[in-house]
């Protein structure tokens, strides 16, 4: 009844190009900027913002950056966790050795990321698909090897920087709350960024290369020079959401939170939210990072003390089986499912 | 020059090793175009059902008859629960789904036998020896031995038998296999019982090294190089890529690594790949796509 596009009359360029164009969307938008912005930092708990609300604001954005590469431009990697431990490592040292600012040390470790990310993306100008998903997890193991052995980044052998206290002009960023809308902020950036990047002339490159290739080349997209910058602005995101889960929630850098396990959850996250969707980074996002605390609890209540290996196992299990579930009740991921109320919605409540 | 042969031929024992692994992606890559994640994982499982019935104080004959039944019932119900639902999906959506099945292995193997490491010992001798001043020993021949057996079988049974020949109709093309009466979804099951021997020799290849535990599953992480150098649907390519990486990596890791800092086996196999990539984008002997307009 109230979710209509007609009556919406498009007379001007601007709400011709609106992000969301039908009112109710934009409301409903508005009102989880609220609950995001005001009513979660008043509300919640410090357990609550600062180990999962922040984890999850971090893989979004980074399920993000990867939904970029694998579901706009359709070049898989399975190396993005290195790439988030590039702009944490790069991020801590600028701002822990060199005393930049806070704001342009988590820039410059997105940029580092970036340059970094470009250079792995080379080989993708040449192999394709499986070939070209496995040569990125050569820059998983590649990376995790230079962090570990280059003292220089990493200060010793466990590959461990710490992260000093953050400072944004002076104002210390202390609080779980204040870390919250830390994250929050430059996530909202970002992510209005990605979205517009990816409505523009180069998504909808990247969408033409990740639909037939030849087919792209041949109406004029420049393919090589597209799918690197797919890569640099993936990493990009990646490295600036590695820096900004080590400095508010890890709060060291270390290799092992960036295990090649975590490239494949990123990668799952995006599967199972939706590729190409941005709604579908979130809710990925929020199945991997939600998912096993939710399990951890309900367990918890079933049982008063659980052995710790049988509680990881049946968590495995649980996790592996909804993982199957979802691909089987819906392919396209849990975005779909949200299309799909989108449209029954409009026809409602007369559906023929 | 000896001490060079040593590592060499260390090397490409080892390469055998890998290759067992990269044999079971390339069989069912080729059979029905999943890419298998949970070939690690198979292994892993395969490693703890052997170490459990053993236990049980079996014969070892009889515990190794039952972990290949429940490599056998694990095929089966991955086909036809898994993958019987998702025919056609993009091969990108069967990956995840392999990602899956992979959590799945892990977790009910673990709380079936356990999360402790266990050591696996099923009577091989490891009497260490010299032929002409290289140091061998019969552990890693007689797994040389066997992974030369069970390729010499897989060949004979691809090309010779009448279910070999339907399994390679299969991979060349699924329609014209279906039009001429093979039932596919049977053929698949047929692939992933093989690949489920196949990481169940690899299991006790790798578990009766390494002692069976969890990071086992990512001895898949070694495989996945090996399978691309070969090219992913290419059995030959995999025993030939597994006998490069393993005396790349070993050679690289002795001559190469005390300079670096060591430990460059966790990325050389990778290395190796990507140079090879370069100059033949589908493998060595991968199947080429060409695609016209």
């Amino acid at each position: 009844m109230f979710y209509r596009e007609c009556g919406n009359f498009k007379d001007n360029y601007a709400s011709d190009m609106a992000i969301f164009p039908i009112p109710l969307d934009r409301y409903g938008f508005i009102v989880m900027l609220i609950l995001a912005l005001i009513v979660i930092p008043l509300t919640a708990t410090d357990y609550w913002i600062s180990s999962i609300m922040i984890p999850f604001y971090c893989f979004a954005l980074s399920a993000f950056g990867l939904n970029i590469l694998a579901g706009y431009a359709g070049q898989i990697s399975i190396g993005h966790a290195a790439f988030m431990a590039v702009g944490a490592y790069a991020s801590l040292i600028l701002y822990g050795r060199y005393g930049i600012p806070l704001l342009p040390s988590i820039l410059g470790g997105g940029i580092v990321s970036a340059a970094v990310g470009t250079f792995f993306g080379l080989p993708a100008l040449r192999i394709k698909g499986f070939y070209l998903a496995i040569s990125t997890l050569a820059s998983q193991f590649i990376i995790q090897w230079v962090i570990v052995h280059w003292r220089w980044v990493s200060g010793g052998v466990f590959g461990t920087v710490e992260a000093p206290d953050m400072q944004i002009f002076g104002w210390a960023l202390d609080t779980p709350v204040r870390k919250y809308y830390l994250v929050l902020c430059i996530m909202i950036l970002l992510i209005t960024f990605g979205k517009n990047l990816v409505r523009g002339q180069l998504g909808r490159n990247w969408m033409a290369i990740r639909d037939i290739d030849y087919a792209a080349e041949i109406i004029g997209v420049n393919l090589y020079r597209d799918k690197l910058i797919a890569f640099a602005v993936s990493t990009f995101y990646a490295g600036i959401a590695g820096s900004l889960i080590t400095f508010c929630y890890y709060g060291a850098a270390n290799i092992e939170e960036f295990h090649v396990m975590v490239s494949f959850a990123l990668i799952g996250m995006i599967i199972i939210g939706g590729l190409g969707t941005i709604l579908g980074s979130f809710l990925g996002a929020g199945f991997f990072v939600l998912l096993p605390i939710a399990i951890n609890q309900s367990l918890g209540a079933f049982m008063d003390v659980v052995p710790s290996d049988i509680l990881s196992n049946i968590e495995a299990i649980i996790f592996g089986g909804l993982i199957v579930l979802f691909l089987i009740v819906e392919p396209y991921g849990m975005a779909r499912l949200w299309h799909t109320i989108k449209d029954k919605m409009r026809l409602w409540p007369f559906p023929y | 020059m000896t001490f060079f042969f040593e590592v060499l031929i260390n090397g490409l024992l080892m390469g055998i090793m890998y290759s067992l692994v990269a044999l079971g992606f390339a069989l069912i890559y080729k059979a029905s175009d999943v890419f298998n994640m949970a070939q690690g994982a198979m292994s892993l499982l395969a490693g703890l059902a052997l170490v459990g019935f053993l236990e049980m104080s079996f014969p070892l004959w009889l515990a190794l008859l039952c972990t290949v039944g429940i490599m056998i019932i694990l095929a089966y119900s991955t086909v036809f629960f898994v993958l019987k639902p998702l025919v056609n999906r993009p091969p990108l959506m069967l990956f995840m789904a392999t990602f899956g099945i992979m959590y799945l292995l892990e977790g009910i193997g673990q709380s079936i036998w356990g999360t402790d490491a266990k050591g696996l010992n099923i009577g091989i001798p490891e009497i260490s020896f010299e032929i002409r001043g290289i140091l061998m020993n019969t552990f890693d021949l007689t797994f040389a031995g066997v992974a030369a057996l069970l390729v010499a079988s897989l060949v004979w049974f691809f090309q010779k038998t009448r279910t070999g020949r339907a399994l390679r109709a299969v991979s060349d093309d699924h329609e014209a296999a279906l039009s001429v009466g093979i039932p596919l979804l049977k053929a698949w099951a047929v692939t992933w019982v093989i690949a489920g021997i196949v990481a169940t020799v690899a299991g006790v290849a790798w578990g009766s090294r390494l002692g069976v535990q969890f990071s086992l599953g990512y001895i898949a992480f070694k495989a996945l190089p090996v399978l691309i150098i070969g090219g992913i649907d290419s059995i030959p390519g995999a025993i030939i890529a597994g006998l490069i990486v393993g005396a790349g990596e070993t050679l690289a890791e002795v001559f190469i690594g005390p300079y670096v800092g060591g430990g460059i086996q966790t990325f050389f196999p990778y290395l190796i790949a990507l140079l090879v990539l370069y100059f033949k984008p589908y493998g060595l002997f991968g199947k080429e796509i060409i695609e016209r307009v």
